[in-house]
C-alpha cells in the first residue's frame, strides 16, 4: 500500500464579500414628502439617522412638527378625492408602478435598508426588498376588485389615513401599510420610524417616478413626538400603527371616543413548539430563523422555544452547536447571518432582559464571537432552565435571544403557549398533519407556521391576538381596515 | 414477519431550502483559491465506462497525480475511481504519488448478483491493490424492506475489504424519500462503512445539495453518538466549481472544519477537475480560458 494521505489540513474561511455601496446616491439632507414634493420642514427640526454598524451619520433627516402635519393633512385630504375618484384599473397601475420601480431600485433599496438599520444584506436583499414589491404588486390587482374580496359588498375608502411603521423592516412595513391603502382609494400620511427613514424617504423618490398624483403618499420622517402628535391630528381617518404595546396602548387612548379608525400590530413572545416527532434538524434549523433572523428584530419571533422534555435535550444540544455557525459581523457582507442592533437604546433593553434572566435563575449561553468595536451589537444568546415566571419567558426581549422551555404533553404546550399577554404568532413543528391542525386550531395567535418559521406572503393574512393587536394585513383580509363596507 | 421499518423524520422542503441558502455563501478571493485546493485534493477522479482501457486509465491517474504541473500549488486528488477490472493498472499508474487507488465493486451500479460474487468482485480488487472500494447497497432488498440482509450484506463486504477502506453508495435517486436516505445512510454507518456515498452516478440524479445535506446531519448524528469517525462523498452532478464550492460549504457548516479533509470528505467527479482549474487560473488572471487550454485525460 502506499503512504496513507497526508494533507495539510487548513482553516478555510470566507474571504470578506461586502456588498458595493458605490451605486447609491443619498442626498446630504431630506425633508418632509409632501404634495410630491421634498421641502424643509415648516416647523420641525432635524436629526442625522446613523449607520448602527459603523455609528457613522448618513444623512440629516427632517424632524416634521405640526405645521406640517396640519399641512400634510389637508394636502392628503384635497388629493384623496380625485384619488378616490380614479377608475379602480387606473389606481390599480400606479400600484404596479411603484412595484417595477421597487425592482428596478432593488438593490439600492437593499443597501440602504442595510446601511440604516443593521440588518444583513442577505436578509434585505432576498426578503424585505422583494416581499415589499410583491406586496404592491398583489394588492395593485386588489385595486379594481375590492368587492370580490369583501364578499360582494360595496366599498368605500375611509379617506385620509396616518401611518406609523417600525425600525424592524422599515420599506416592507411601509409597503405592508401603503399598498392596500392605496389599492383601496385612501390617501396616506406615513412616518417611518426615527432610526430608519431612508427607504420611506427613497420610496417617496419611487412615488414621484411613478407620477403618483401628488398629495396621495406623504411621508412625514420624524420621531415619538411627532408620531403622538400625528395620530391626534385634526381630520384624520384612521390610524394604522406597527411597533410596541406601550405605544399602541397610548395611541388607542387617544383616540378613544373619536371617529378615527384604528388597527394597531404590536409585541409579542410567540411560542414555538417542538414536538418528540418533529424533524429535529430542520426544527433546530426552524429555531434560529424564528429568534436570529433580523437579530431577532421581528415583532412575531419565536423567541418562546418550547420543547417537548423528551427531545429538549438534543435540541438543546443542537441548537447550540448550530449557533455556533452564525456569522455575526459588518450587515453589507453577503456571508453575514446577524448584523447590527437597530440602535444604542435598543441594545440597552436587550441587556437589560438578559441581565434580568440571569438574576432570576435561568442559564444563559452566549455565543463567544468577536464584536465588532463600533457599533451596536449582541451575540446570539440562549436561556435553559427558563420558567414560565420569568421574565425572559414573559417579556418581549426583541433581540436574538431565545428562551427555551420545556412541555410533557400536547395539551401543556398549548396551555403553555396560549399563556401569555400576546398572541402574535406561533410555530408548530411536528411530522403528523392531524396533530398540526389540532393544535393550530387550539392556539390563540393570529399566524400559525407548521414545520416552517418567519415566511412571509402577500396573500397571507397577518395580524393579533390579545395585546399583540388588532386588524389584519395582507391578502383579501388587509382590505378591511382600509375601506367602509355597506 | 419482519420488524416494520420505522424511518426518522426529514422535512423535504425545509432541508432543500436550508441547503439552498447555503448555496448563497459568496466565496471570492482568497477563500475561492483556497476552496479550489482544497476540493482537487478531494477528488475521487473517476471513469467507469465499458470503454475504459489501460491506456485511459494511465492518463486519468497521471491527471490525478499532477492536475497542474505549471501550478505547483495545486496538490493531487484524492485518488482514482475506476472498474475492478482495472484496478492493477491504476495501481502501478499511482505507485508512490499518495493517491489512492478507489474500486467500485459489488456488481456496480445495480448490484444485481449474487452475494458470493459480490464479495469475491471485492477480495480480487483489494488483492489486485485497491485501498478504498466502492460498494453498493442492495436496493433489491432495501425497497423491499430487508434491512437486516442489507446490513449484513455491507458487514460481509467490510469484512471482504479487509484494510481497505469501505464507501457505501446508497443510490439516493433510486430511495423514495429524505427519511429514506436518512435511514439508509444510518444503517450503512451501522454496519461499518467509512464512507456513505450519494450516488453511483448511473442514475438519473446524483448528489443534490439535499441529499448531500442530509446525509451530512445523519453523519453527524452519528459520530457524535458513537464516537466513530466516518466519512462523506457526494458523487454524481458535481461538474461545475460552483457545485463542488458549495459542498464544502455544506459540510464547514454542518460538520466543521475538521470534515474539511481528503480522509473525510471526497468528490466523486471528472469534468470538475477542468472547471476548477478554470476558474483557479480566472481567479488568479481576471481572465477565462479556453476549454483547449487544459488537458482532457
Amino acid at each position: 500500500m502506499t503512504a496513507p494521505l497526508e494533507r495539510t489540513r487548513v482553516r478555510w474561511d470566507y474571504s470578506p464579500a461586502p456588498e458595493s455601496a458605490d451605486h447609491v446616491r443619498l442626498r446630504d439632507a431630506y425633508g418632509v414628502f409632501v404634495g410630491g414634493e421634498f421641502a424643509d420642514p415648516r416647523s420641525g427640526t432635524s436629526a442625522p439617522t446613523v449607520n448602527p454598524a459603523t455609528e457613522e451619520p448618513l444623512a440629516e433627516i427632517a424632524v416634521a412638527g405640526a405645521e406640517d402635519i396640519a399641512h400634510a393633512v389637508s394636502t392628503a385630504r384635497a388629493a384623496q378625492e380625485k384619488w378616490a375618484a380614479l377608475p379602480a384599473l387606473e389606481r390599480g397601475k400606479y400600484l404596479f408602478r411603484i412595484a417595477r420601480l421597487m425592482q428596478e431600485r432593488a438593490r439600492e433599496l437593499a443597501v440602504v435598508e442595510t446601511m440604516d438599520g443593521g440588518k444583513p444584506i442577505r436578509e434585505s436583499r432576498d426578503i424585505d426588498i422583494p416581499l415589499a414589491a410583491a406586496h404592491f404588486f398583489h394588492y395593485a390587482g386588489w385595486a379594481d376588485k375590492l368587492s370580490y374580496g369583501l364578499a360582494g359588498r360595496d366599498a368605500r375608502p375611509l379617506g385620509v389615513v396616518v401611518q406609523i411603521v417600525p425600525w424592524n423592516f422599515p420599506l416592507l412595513m411601509a409597503a405592508w401599510k401603503l399598498a392596500p391603502a392605496l389599492a383601496c382609494g385612501n390617501a396616506a400620511i406615513l412616518k417611518p420610524a426615527e432610526t430608519t427613514p431612508l427607504t420611506a424617504l427613497l420610496l417617496a423618490e419611487i412615488c414621484q417616478e411613478a407620477e403618483l398624483p401628488p398629495g396621495v403618499v406623504s411621508i412625514l420622517p420624524g420621531d415619538r413626538a411627532t408620531g403622538a402628535a400625528l395620530v391626534r391630528a385634526e381630520g384624520i381617518d384612521k390610524v394604522a400603527f406597527t411597533g410596541s404595546t406601550a405605544v399602541g396602548k397610548d395611541i388607542q387612548a387617544a383616540l378613544a371616543g373619536t371617529d378615527v379608525e384604528l388597527t394597531l400590530e404590536l409585541g409579542g413572545k410567540s411560542a414555538n413548539i417542538i414536538f418528540e416527532d418533529a424533524a429535529i434538524d430542520q426544527a433546530v434549523e426552524g429555531i434560529v430563523q424564528g429568534i436570529f433572523f433580523n437579530q431577532g428584530h421581528v415583532c412575531c419571533a419565536g423567541s418562546r422555544l418550547l420543547v417537548q422534555e423528551s427531545v429538549a435535550e438534543a435540541v438543546e444540544a443542537k441548537l447550540w452547536e448550530r449557533m455556533q455557525k452564525l456569522r455575526l459581523g459588518d450587515p453589507l457582507d453577503k456571508n453575514t447571518d446577524v448584523g447590527a442592533v437597530n440602535s444604542g437604546e435598543q441594545l440597552e433593553r436587550i441587556e437589560t432582559l438578559v441581565a434580568a434572566g440571569e438574576e432570576e435563575g435561568a442559564v444563559r449561553r452566549t455565543v463567544s464571537c468577536e464584536l465588532p468595536e463600533r457599533g451596536h451589537w449582541f451575540a446570539p444568546t440562549m436561556f435553559t432552565e427558563v420558567s414560565p415566571v420569568h421574565r425572559i419567558a414573559v417579556e418581549e426581549i426583541f433581540g436574538p435571544v431565545v428562551s427555551l422551555l420545556t412541555f410533557r404533553t400536547q395539551a401543556e404546550a398549548i396551555e403553555k403557549a396560549n399563556n401569555s399577554k400576546y398572541g402574535l404568532a406561533a410555530g408548530i413543528w411536528t411530522d403528523k398533519g392531524g396533530k398540526a391542525f389540532e393544535v393550530a386550531a387550539a392556539l390563540q395567535a393570529g399566524v400559525v407556521w407548521q414545520n416552517t418559521y418567519n415566511h412571509f406572503d402577500p396573500t397571507a393574512a397577518f395580524g393579533g391576538y390579545k395585546e399583540s393587536g388588532f386588524g389584519r394585513e395582507g391578502g383579501a383580509a388587509g382590505l378591511r381596515p382600509y375601506v367602509r363596507v355597506r | 414477519m419482519r420488524t416494520v421499518r420505522r424511518l426518522p423524520h426529514v422535512d423535504r422542503v425545509a432541508v432543500e431550502e436550508r441547503a439552498s441558502t447555503l448555496a448563497k455563501r459568496s466565496i471570492k478571493a482568497e477563500a475561492k483559491l483556497q476552496g479550489i485546493r482544497l476540493a482537487v485534493s478531494m477528488l475521487d477522479l473517476t471513469t467507469l465506462e465499458g470503454a475504459d482501457t489501460p491506456g485511459k486509465v494511465r492518463q486519468l491517474a497521471a491527471k490525478a497525480v499532477c492536475p497542474a504541473p505549471t501550478r505547483p500549488e495545486i496538490p493531487s486528488c484524492a485518488a482514482v475511481c475506476i472498474y475492478p477490472a482495472l484496478v492493477g493498472v491504476a495501481r502501478d499508474a499511482v505507485a508512490g504519488t499518495g493517491v489512492q487507488v478507489a474500486s467500485v465493486s459489488t456488481a456496480f451500479p445495480s448490484g444485481q448478483s449474487s452475494l458470493g460474487v459480490r464479495l469475491e468482485e471485492t477480495r480480487e480488487a483489494v488483492a489486485a491493490g485497491a485501498d478504498e472500494i466502492d460498494m453498493v447497497i442492495s436496493r433489491q432488498a432495501y425497497l423491499a424492506g430487508d434491512d437486516a440482509r442489507v446490513v449484513e450484506e455491507i458487514a460481509q463486504v467490510k469484512d471482504a475489504c479487509g484494510e481497505a477502506h469501505l464507501k457505501v453508495i446508497l443510490e439516493t435517486a433510486e430511495l423514495p424519500s429524505y427519511d429514506h436516505v436518512r435511514h439508509a445512510s444510518m444503517l450503512a454507518m451501522d454496519a461499518g462503512a467509512d464512507f456513505i456515498k450519494t450516488s453511483t452516478g448511473k442514475a438519473k440524479l446524483g448528489a443534490t445539495p439535499g441529499v448531500v445535506l442530509v446525509m451530512l446531519e445523519a453523519l453527524r448524528d452519528y459520530t457524535q453518538r458513537t464516537g466513530r469517525v466516518v466519512g462523506m462523498k457526494p458523487a454524481g452532478g458535481v461538474s461545475t466549481s460552483k457545485q463542488a464550492l458549495h459542498m464544502l460549504v455544506l459540510v464547514k457548516e454542518t460538520l466543521g472544519e475538521d470534515w474539511l479533509t481528503p480522509e473525510r470528505f471526497r468528490i466523486g467527479a471528472s469534468s470538475v477537475l477542468n472547471d476548477l482549474l478554470m476558474q483557479y487560473e480566472k481567479a488568479q488572471s481576471d481572465r477565462y480560458g479556453r476549454a483547449e487550454d487544459f488537458s482532457k485525460e
